[in-house]
């Protein structure tokens, strides 16, 4: 029978902690890759010890919603990797991997006896990837880095904000880009050993995989040396083009109008008021530089109904017009349940939890999540005492020496 | 076209604007050949600035020029059934096909899955489009201010608001369509490596509403855990921090784990302040977070930004300027890795452009070239590749074929 997963056979030894590396895994195993995480009481995942939003810790490290989501589908081993013989385990791993995924600090790895020189020791086509914040050389190269930074350096933040606000990181989405990149390009070097048997060694600066984003906005100092501002919603040309609050607490309608036939389509939804038929607003070019003024008027008219009935009024004439959901309307919008993407997924410890599915629909290999994310250590019997073929004695040796720990 | 870890992957394009081009994007600049199918009016991001010395050609847009890098162009008119056939030829030889339309446009044409799988049963085709190809917003219509609202992202800018007074945004430049383009890659590379180890051709129906709300995955979870909704007011306070310097740029300083608060406190010269009982944990820091942020806006004025970047993060802590296109060009971290690369377009002539955030040790890509002109590679793929001779290249003008 014919195998239905994408990327049955191919191993992850993952390494990575927090968000950006272990939604790179994340992907893969959506994809039917196998993922061993490896990781340390020693050298806790901080998204398995609290909550970066409350503040609040979770039990035991194996409580964390917000890890959860990050590590579906995924193995885990513990290992202190500060030990010799920890390292040395970990090796043995990454010999019967394919893959190798770490975003510590550039020379943390090697510090640790598994920088990519090592690794082609015990495994010469192994492809490894590291993902730092500003990439493995350069002078920023030991440089601390987490989401918000990125989006900094990168050139993003500057980009994002009102036009008479301050730039904006916007949250930990940076870190989410930069893993799905990351996913991209190890893909790459995999078809590419597919094809040659070769391996190789990968260096991601996550300041640049967010810049890559914004290419053509960079290019705009490249070509005519200015750069560009932030802007709120507006676009170089379309009006009306922003958000307008209607009805209820905090509810806003996305209007964006490029044509004149999709501008003459909003007035007749809106009864064609006199004010639609001004000069002001009779061309592309007019409504853009009248922009202000037409939003005060349309804001006026969205205010009378919620934002669903202006997004059914305008859609069904035609005009691009969607709400500004929040994440309790997307649990619950008609469009996100028949599409599915929501699922469940039951966890020893926290019981039934919410999550995402994979944002591909594929029709031969289809993308799943097969179960929740692992307990600390929970894999160790199996990748220990299985993949590595060591005995229970060995194991319990370890476990007591807190080498697998 | 450039030389790299996917040279001999050939993939047709046939998309406008942001997303499918960004997505095959990434394949063209890692080394496949991507033949780009505009329709004889052009790409309309053609059409957008910024414009090379501000002359709105078409041929010097900067979105087009970026998103387009590496790939060879044709025109077609699939409104032409001759143009039709010649879609089918060029789909035969495809390993990869990413289209844009509607839903149900490329059905209609006589162009969909169930049609060109019998062409070439080893084909991708990934289609990419703003909800899906089923559902009840199947067939709605938004522009990337939309998508990007739909999926939740814009609920929550800008972090850090005061209020609810003024409304949600966007994500900066084109960011939600690229961030869809790149989940598109992902998907159909997972689909590249299945086939190569025995599996068949297949379909993607790729949502860039879905894709965005991919990496809203944690707030959207996060609404079950708060018991309330992320907001541009609540969420994410404690962990992003925005200070001003002396000389008006901005630095980001992030409080969460605890070394990083420590670091930057020490940074600061203000030491005794983690000691302080309102600031020693994140709780803490979080409850007091409005006289944190007083306390960390008077020192950030003390400096000027780069002094200030350099001085936390000699503490291990992160930090970064906000940077503008200008700045990022001239850091020293890009300058030294060579992020810019140049590269030469027949009319735009050597510009420096963005390139890959990656770099591969055994494939590096190289040998770049520019954007395509509208038409450029016509007599190259339609005489040299699917054998037409050039007096049929000058029927198919006359004919509005190409």
């Amino acid at each position: 029978m014919l195998n239905r997963n994408a990327l049955k056979g191919v191993r992850v030894a993952d390494f990575s902690w927090v968000w950006a590396g272990p939604l790179a895994t994340l992907l893969l195993s959506f994809l039917g890759a196998e993922i061993i995480k490896i990781e340390s009481r020693k050298r806790i995942d901080q998204t398995r010890h609290g909550s970066i939003t409350t503040g609040d810790s979770f039990k035991d490290f194996n409580a964390s919603p917000i890890f959860n989501n990050a590590n579906l589908n995924k193995k885990s081993v513990t290992l202190d990797l500060s030990r010799p013989e920890g390292a040395d385990l970990a090796k043995k791993i990454i010999a019967a991997s394919n893959l190798v995924v770490e975003n510590m600090r550039p020379g943390v790895m090697d510090k640790l006896g598994l920088g990519y020189p090592d690794l082609v020791k015990v495994k010469p086509d192994i492809i490894m990837l590291s993902a730092s914040g500003f990439g493995s050389s350069g002078p920023y190269r030991e440089y601390a880095g987490y989401a918000p930074i990125f989006a900094a350096f990168g050139g993003l933040a500057h980009l994002t904000g009102y036009e008479d606000g301050e730039p904006n990181t916007m949250s930990g989405v940076m870190d989410l880009r930069v893993g799905t990149a990351s996913a991209f390009v190890l893909l790459a070097a995999l078809v590419h050993h597919q094809k040659t048997g070769e391996g190789q060694y990968i260096d991601l600066s996550s300041s640049e995989c967010v810049s890559a984003l914004i290419g053509s906005e960079l290019m705009q100092y490249t070509m005519n040396k200015t750069s560009p501002f932030r802007r709120g919603n507006q676009d170089s040309i379309m009006a009306p083009h922003n958000c307008y609050r209607c009805q209820g607490d905090d509810k806003w309608i996305s209007i964006a109008v490029a044509t004149d036939e999709e501008w003459r389509a909003l007035c007749g939804v809106m009864g064609n008021p006199a004010w639609s038929q001004d000069e002001r607003f009779a061309t592309v070019y007019n409504r853009w530089v009248n922009r202000c003024e037409l939003d005060k008027f349309i804001s006026a008219w969205t205010i009378n109904y919620t934002h669903y009935q202006v997004m059914t009024m305008l859609q069904n004439a035609g005009v691009a017009a969607m709400p500004s959901l929040s994440a309790e309307e997307i649990l619950s919008d008609p469009h996100v349940k028949a599409r599915d993407l929501i699922n469940q997924v039951d966890h020893p410890v926290m019981g039934k939890k919410v999550v995402i599915n994979p944002s591909w629909k594929l029709s031969e290999t289809p993308a799943k999540i097969r179960q929740a994310s692992p307990l600390l250590g929970e894999h160790n019997q199996e990748i220990f005492g299985g993949l590595l073929g060591m005995s229970r004695e060995e194991i319990k040796k370890l476990e007591d020496e807190q080498i697998i720990y | 076209m450039a030389d790299g870890p996917l040279s001999g992957v050939k993939l047709v394009e046939y998309c406008s604007f942001v997303a499918g081009p960004y997505c095959t994007k990434l394949f063209a600049d890692l080394g496949a050949e991507v033949i780009k199918v505009e329709t004889p009016a052009g790409d309309p991001a053609r059409k957008r600035g910024a414009f090379l010395g501000d002359h709105p050609d078409p041929e010097l847009a900067g979105l087009f020029l970026y998103l387009n890098t590496n790939k060879l162009g044709i025109t077609l008119n699939l409104d032409s059934a001759t143009g039709r056939d010649i879609f089918k030829k060029l789909i035969a030889d495809a390993d990869i096909l990413v289209e844009d339309r509607a839903p149900g446009e490329m059905a209609k044409l006589g162009l969909g899955w169930d049609v060109l799988k019998q062409i070439n049963p080893a084909l991708i085709m990934a289609s990419i489009t703003p909800f899906g190809q089923d559902g009840p917003y199947r067939d709605y219509k938004a522009y990337y201010l939309n998508t990007y609202h739909a999926s939740g992202g814009g609920y929550v800018l800008p972090a850090a608001s005061p209020n609810a007074e003024r409304e949600p945004i966007k994500g900066g430049g084109f960011v939600g369509e690229c961030d869809a383009g790149v989940s598109a890659s992902v998907g159909i590379m997972g689909a590249l490596y299945w086939r190569t180890a025995g599996g068949t051709g297949q379909y993607l129906d790729i949502s860039k509403q879905e894709a965005q709300m991919a990496l809203e995955r944690v707030n959207i979870a996060r609404y079950y855990e708060l018991g309330k909704n992320p907001t541009r007011y609540e969420i994410n306070r404690v962990r992003d921090t925005l200070l001003r310097c002396r000389d008006g740029g901005y630095v980001m300083v992030v409080l969460h784990p605890e070394k990083q608060w420590t670091g930057l406190a020490e940074a600061l010269g203000n030491p005794e302040w983690i000691k302080e009982e309102k600031f020693c944990t994140q709780k803490a820091r979080e409850a007091n977070f409005n006289d944190l942020r007083i306390r960390l806006r008077e020192e950030s004025l003390k400096y000027d930004t780069q002094e200030l970047f350099h001085r936390v993060q000699s503490q291990g802590t992160a930090c970064a300027p906000v940077c503008s296109a200008e700045q990022v060009f001239h850091s020293p971290q890009a300058q030294a890795r060579g992020f810019y690369v140049e590269i030469d377009h027949p009319l735009a002539g050597k510009l420096m452009y963005p390139g890959l955030p990656y770099q591969l040790s055994k494939t590096a890509p190289r040998d770049n070239h520019g954007a395509p002109l509208l038409g450029q590679h016509n007599e190259e793929i339609y005489c040299n590749r699917l054998g037409y001779t050039k007096l049929d290249l000058v029927k198919f003008r006359e004919a509005g074929v190409i």
